[in-house]
């Protein structure tokens, strides 16, 4: 990074200026792990976004066919349209509810049971085989046995999500509890912790950042499964809105509303990583 | 009066390639007051030992006891400090301090003027509010050596605490533990892979053989207290030194050998 650093201090005030030698572009931008300059880490991220719009706009140029792949133009119409006209709003609220309903429901079941599964050999020896066979098939396939159990109504997408979610979150809260350094629990015993006070005052605070962290990881993945079910079978939501663009034809309203699910996987994370930020500002930052 | 007094303590573990005997009739007592070494050729089994003092680990055989009570399970009565310093990260300095008295309930009022003072002797003035994650090494050590004598157990257990810092900030802390205790005359048993260090704290050193540990040799340290650097540079600390090393290098080699014999 700034390994000359010493050696321009080093160095009298006359000589700095001959010492400190100009790094070529290949060696500043091309040597592995080195960090780069900020500015060059924004404009690169910046223009990532412009050029996926210019291969956009020149594809849908070239094709010329609104249907097969409209222009960004024309997506942004569609999507002011279809939040004047179409009630879309209305769906995005009811996904957002579904998701909400089910990964509550869902992380209010596997985090305590992850927790206990990681920390008691006897849990996890019961839990642990189904669960991990279980999470090998695709919440997506049980659709149909679900339509047939509960119908088209809400239970169904709630379930859906469920299955998704559950069964990975559980997993993943079970690595993290199973993570925490025992030493960390040992020195509470040597200071006179009973077995439930190292539980509660060190066992539980240990896992809280990363818990949140797999909460914030499995949220995106409930979003994929919530469309799903909403394409299946679904008389609102985002997923149902896309289904009935598609029967009209409107690529464009497909892809706006594909943008939007997009948005508000931004958002919902931007949410958790504040959460993090605040609660957890002990925690040790690994990325810079 | 608090001695720590171990009776024929054995500890053997059961392994998938058949029983490994990790420690063997071990007998040692240290008195009220002083500061044991234990030093060894790694895997020789000494932190095995010490968190059977603890509680930590039952041993197979034997017992240890704690002004002649059996120490069956771990309490407050041994503190004890780990080399991987485990430290909270989600509580400041002082917090850390006060965990042990935070669970024996000691008022808040008192549990601060004892925190308080263990800062300032501990030179950590200015981070009491400051989480781990802003601590050096050495730091973080002492924060973790404060933490154990802020419950003022009995005696105190460490194992390699300076094992993984730097050369310079490990003299640095030998010279503070040296003073510390020199102030709080707790009963320690150190353990510890240097030499010099074993030499520099202790009144007394245990040298263990390799596996299954043994102690092979005690050896008595006569250099007069209080010690500071300038006792690293002493005749008598070499010759003393010299008789340590003999020993090690001897016990360091034959686990290489039994190693190689396994393999």
């Amino acid at each position: 990074m700034r390994d000359q650093a010493p050696l321009t201090q080093a160095a009298p005030a006359s000589a700095r200026k001959a010492t400190r030698r100009r790094r070529g572009f290949l060696r500043t931008y091309l040597t592995p792990k080195q960090a780069i300059p900020r500015e060059a880490r924004l404009t690169l991220g910046i223009g990532s976004f412009i050029v996926i719009l210019l291969l956009w706009t020149l594809g849908s140029g070239l094709i010329d066919n609104p249907l097969f792949l409209p222009s960004p133009a024309r997506v942004v119409t569609a999507w002011i349209g279809m939040v004047q006209h179409q009630h879309f709003l209305g769906d995005v609220g009811w996904s957002t509810f579904r998701i909400v309903a089910g990964f509550l429901i869902a992380a209010a079941m596997a985090v305590p049971l992850g927790l206990l599964m990681g920390s008691f050999e006897v849990v996890r020896a019961f839990f642990q085989p189904p669960i991990n066979a279980i999470r090998y098939m695709p919440a997506s396939a049980f659709i149909p046995l679900l339509i047939l159990l509960q119908g088209l109504g809400e239970d169904e997408k709630l379930t859906v999500i469920w299955i998704g979610v559950f069964f990975q979150l559980v997993l993943m809260v079970m690595d993290i509890a199973h993570r925490v350094p025992s030493e960390m629990l040992n020195v509470a015993y040597t200071l006179g912790a009973s077995r439930w006070t190292v539980f509660y005052k060190v066992f539980l605070p240990a896992t809280f950042p990363e818990v949140v962290d797999a909460l914030r990881i499995t949220m995106g993945w409930a979003w994929t499964y919530l469309i799903v079910a909403e394409l299946v079978a679904a008389e609102r939501g985002i997923g149902s809105f896309i289904l009935i663009s598609e029967r009209f034809l409107r690529a464009d309203r497909i892809i706006a509303a594909i943008l939007t699910i997009g948005l508000l996987g931004l958002i919902t994370d931007a949410i958790f990583a504040v959460i993090h930020r605040s609660a957890f500002p002990y925690v040790e930052k690994v990325h810079a | 009066m608090s001695e720590i007094r171990f009776v024929d303590v054995a500890m053997r573990f059961k392994t998938r390639r058949g029983e490994v005997r990790a420690l063997e009739r071990i007998s040692l007592t240290v008195p009220d007051g002083q500061f044991a070494c234990l030093v060894g050729p790694s895997g020789c089994g000494k932190s095995t030992l010490l968190s059977v003092a603890a509680g930590l680990i039952t041993p197979t055989e034997g017992d240890v006891l704690v002004d002649g009570k059996p120490a069956h399970t771990p309490g407050a009565d041994r503190g004890m400090v780990f080399q991987s310093y485990s430290l909270y990260p989600w509580l400041s300095v002082r917090r850390n301090i006060e965990f042990g008295l935070e669970i024996k309930r000691t008022p808040r009022g008192e549990r601060n003027r004892q925190s308080s003072e263990l800062i300032h002797l501990m030179k950590l003035d200015g981070f009491a509010e400051a989480f781990p994650k802003a601590l050096s090494g050495g730091m973080k050590q002492r924060v973790a050596i404060a933490r154990a004598l802020a419950n003022d157990p009995q005696v105190l257990l460490m194992d390699e605490p300076f094992g993984a810092l730097d050369a310079l900030t490990r003299q640095i802390m030998q010279e503070l533990l040296t003073d510390l205790w020199q102030r709080y005359r707790k009963t320690v048993l150190f353990v510890t892979h240097d030499i010099d260090e074993a030499i520099f704290l202790g009144d007394v050193i245990y040298v263990m053989t390799t596996r299954p540990g043994k102690i092979r040799t005690t050896l008595t340290v006569d250099i007069p207290r209080p010690r500071s650097f300038d006792t690293l540079k002493t005749e008598h600390f070499n010759e003393l030194r010299n008789q340590v090393v003999g020993v090690i290098h001897e016990e360091s080699m034959k686990a290489v050998e039994s190693e190689l014999a396994r393999a």
